[in-house]
């Protein structure tokens, strides 16, 4: 055998005995701290607030009557003091519709298109930069956003529809009673400098009413139906979750039973009213009476005003009312 | 250009349209797309039916599309159109197919055991005749878009994330993927052996070209006996010799190897040259078709068909289950199609025959209520296309009322505000009819610690509820749910009621 090949052969296994050894050290998991059962806290993901600098004072409540819902919505925000308060130019901004269900939205159980498009109509005026529309609905999505008309409506207005997907979804920081950490629809809620929620007005079987509030269900992902346990006190956290710039309730139709999916024509009522704010809990309080029911006996309400989170008793906020057109 | 250049521009095309049609069989894609056309042009599938309903149902009509061009030129079906024999021949090209001409000869005689695919026919018609359709699990077409559904596409779902949404599983796919994985590699060892030993659709178009006018004809005096034209033959019909008819799929491999010209395609050559029938024994079929009829006799009267067992859950629109078994040809494309992966192909739920037919699996999705896609897309009326109304009924199908799948019941040991006095009513909330079937009573008890409290515990109302299942798909008692659908109402058989209506 000649030097050269054996210093070859030697080499060569020499460098594959080292190389092996090497990648095994370098991941040698020594107090095996990897394999710990239960889920890791690492990489939370924490949500900034929403709201427009500015806006804690002034106008806080609008109230616009009407059967138009473009209208209503342009005459709730002038009574807001217009939506360039809200959206500077070049936002990333995100729409929250409530599209849980794959059912049209004269059924009641969803926001309605017409309402969602007016305020993204106003938001590309004010120069937003990007729309997004996100959910998470309980039925399947795609029906969701084809047959509640939201796909429609990004397409009308150029908004972007973030889907759900299993990797849009990070475990984040709430720090509520009930929701310590959850893993929330993060995609949208990173890329986006405000936060607009539109909810319908809607009966609730477990919590009474499904509102400005309950609408935020719909950025969690996760097992969120063991929040039903705790339903009050796990709204409440939602309202906690998200700050948002400013919150829409259409209550131009109501669901006034078979909430929240409703099924029925005859589940739906007129309720020719709109109601903005930026304060949740107050728009919430609004959509109560809406619904003939009492806010005051509301519990997630009345823990979120014990909260510091809003204001469940309207009516001592600076609020105004009008007809639109 | 070549014509068998022609022939493989074809075949790609086929494979194409096939792979589209199966990607686009999907809510959001459809707009009206023929999805099941290859199904409707399947002439086994036309066939099988129409032995077990007496009926040739819609789009099977097509078939004559097939069977008219079959009758005049035998196979070209299996060398010109079918994408999964297209697909075996891909595969043994891939495999090199021997690269010695010698070993490309020897792969491509005719071997005895090419016999069992008419004796697996017989088997099948055997079966038809007492109503009981099984050429499903081997036809060409059913097995390969039951393999892109339960095993292909599961896999680009959750590779690329962007099929569904939330991505769907399949509940089989290990084993269709596995039965693909071994028919393909078959291919590897002998090219298209799936297609001449196992194909019940080729051993039809093998009995229906006995009729066909032109053939392949050997000039025997130009013929010098070099076998070449043996090296491609895709069918394996021995066209150095007798050109067995059944076998050839007008593959025109031959007519193209042959250096001297010997071989042509002729309108009605001289029939000394070739073998009319399928080389297959006739009292062994005979003896399949006798297999085929016991064993599906035995399994229908073992399966109680008329029974409605808890687990065996059809989609909305799926006749009585004796009259479903005559039609499903386990194709899946209701499968394929479901919005919420609640249908999954059937292992033992609906016993040996119902292998692989739709069965809803309220774990896994729940019946999407304004959906009735899985009727839209089945080929054969197993499952009945309904409108939405009809469905639900309301407009004019007020009177006979909804369609229901099964009943819910509540597991009231596992039910958090019945056993463990803890809120929930999750089922409540979602229940999609109006009123809603599941209703709550406010009622009080004391817990443990001897407090009062108050808790609203569900009911079901049997008169109500459709079956959906999405109580079941959303209770937070994920593993087994506290409520869970059962067939029991299901209004596709009079005897599966449950109320006195």
């Amino acid at each position: 055998m000649d030097r050269r090949r054996f210093l070859g052969e030697l080499g060569r296994t020499g460098a594959a005995l080292l190389g092996i050894s090497a990648a095994a050290v370098a991941r040698h998991d020594r107090h095996g701290t990897s394999a710990r059962p239960g889920q890791p806290e690492a990489g939370l993901v924490h949500l900034h607030s929403f709201r427009a600098p500015g806006t804690d004072s002034g106008p806080q409540l609008a109230i616009a009557h009407g059967a138009d819902p473009a209208r209503m919505v342009a005459t709730a925000l002038g009574m807001l003091g217009g939506i360039e308060r809200f959206v500077r130019p070049g936002d990333v901004v995100l729409l929250k519709p409530n599209a849980a269900f794959d059912r049209p939205a004269a059924l009641g159980a969803t926001t309605r298109p017409e309402t969602l498009l007016a305020v993204a109509t106003h938001c590309r005026r004010a120069g937003a930069a990007q729309l997004l529309i996100a959910e998470n609905p309980i039925n399947h999505p795609e029906g969701c956003f084809a047959r509640t008309g939201i796909q429609a409506v990004a397409a009308a207005c150029g908004a972007r529809l973030v889907w759900p997907r299993p990797n849009a979804f990070t475990r984040a920081h709430i720090g509520g009673e009930v929701l310590s950490t959850w893993p929330v629809f993060s995609e949208p809620l990173q890329r986006a400098d405000k936060v607009i929620g539109i909810a319908p007005c809607k009966d609730h079987n477990l919590c009474s009413v499904s509102l400005c509030m309950k609408n935020w269900y719909g950025l969690l992902g996760g097992r969120r139906n063991q929040l039903h346990q705790q339903i009050h006190r796990a709204i409440a956290d939602l309202a906690q979750m998200i700050q948002p710039t400013l919150v829409f309730l259409d209550g131009t139709r109501l669901l006034v039973r078979n909430g929240p999916t409703g099924g029925s024509l005859a589940d739906v009522a007129a309720g020719d009213t709109l109601v903005a704010g930026t304060d949740m809990v107050a728009v919430d309080a609004v959509g109560c009476e809406l619904l003939g029911r009492d806010p005051g006996r509301l519990e997630y309400l009345q823990r979120a005003t014990t909260r510091g989170l809003g204001n469940a008793r309207w009516r001592e906020s600076s609020w105004r009312e009008e007809w639109a057109g | 250009m070549r014509i068998t250049v022609t022939r493989i521009i074809c075949q790609s095309f086929f494979v194409g349209l096939a792979v589209f049609l199966a990607a686009v069989t999907q809510f959001g894609y459809l707009r009206g797309y023929p999805v099941s056309l290859f199904l409707q042009l399947d002439p086994l599938v036309a066939l099988a039916t129409a032995a077990t309903t007496h009926r040739v149902y819609r789009g099977l009509i097509w078939a004559l599309a097939i069977i008219a061009p079959g009758l005049l030129l035998g196979r070209f079906f299996c060398g010109w159109i079918c994408p999964f024999g297209a697909l075996q021949q891909f595969v043994a090209w891939l495999g090199g197919g021997g690269r010695r001409t010698a070993e490309r000869i020897r792969r491509n005689l005719p071997r005895p055991q090419f016999a069992t695919k008419y004796y697996l026919l017989a088997g099948m018609a055997g079966a038809a005749l007492v109503g009981s359709l099984q050429v499903g699990l081997l036809d060409p077409l059913c097995t390969l878009f039951r393999s892109f559904t339960l095993a292909v596409l599961p896999l680009a779902d959750s590779a690329s994330g962007h099929l569904h949404v939330r991505p769907h599983v399949q509940q089989s796919a290990w084993l269709v993927g596995a039965l693909l994985f071994f028919v393909l590699s078959l291919s590897l060892a002998f090219p298209r052996h799936f297609c001449r030993a196992w194909c019940p659709l080729g051993a039809l178009l093998g009995l229906l070209a006995r009729f066909s006018l032109w053939r392949i004809h050997r000039d025997p005096d130009a013929c010098v006996h070099c076998d070449l034209c043996v090296a491609n033959c895709q069918g394996a019909a021995d066209p150095h010799a007798r050109l067995r008819k059944a076998e050839c799929f007008l593959c025109m491999e031959c007519v193209q190897r042959c250096p001297h010209g010997a071989l042509s395609l002729r309108f009605l050559p001289e029939p000394d040259g070739e073998v009319t029938y399928p080389q297959a024994d006739g009292r062994r079929a005979a003896l399949a078709a006798l297999a085929g009829l016991l064993l599906a006799g035995w399994t229908r009267r073992s399966a109680h068909v008329d029974d409605p067992r808890p687990a065996l859950i059809r989609p909305p629109g799926a006749l009585a289950e004796s009259a479903f078994l005559e039609r499903c040809i386990k194709c899946e494309q209701c499968v394929r199609v479901c919005p919420t992966n609640v249908l999954q192909p059937a292992l033992s739920e609906a016993g040996l025959e119902g292998l692989w037919t739709p069965v809803l699996k309220m774990r896994v999705g729940y019946c999407e209520l304004n959906c009735t896609l899985c009727g839209q897309v089945c080929p054969t009326g197993a499952i009945a296309p309904l409108s939405v109304a009809q469905k639900l009924g309301t407009g004019p199908y007020a009177e006979q009322g909804p369609v229901r799948t099964g009943t819910a019941f509540y597991d009231r040991g596992r039910c958090l505000p019945w056993a463990m006095d803890t809120p929930c009513v999750v089922c409540e909330e979602v229940c999609p009819t109006s009123p809603k079937a599941i209703y709550t009573r406010r009622e009080q008890t004391v817990n443990r610690r001897g407090e009062p409290v108050w808790l609203q515990r569900p009911y079901v109302d049997p008169d109500r509820c459709i079956g959906c299942g999405i109580c079941q798909h959303e209770c937070p008692v994920k593993d087994r749910a506290a409520i869970r659908v059962t067939a029991i109402g299901e209004t596709r058989s009079p005897g599966s009621g449950l109320l006195l209506r």
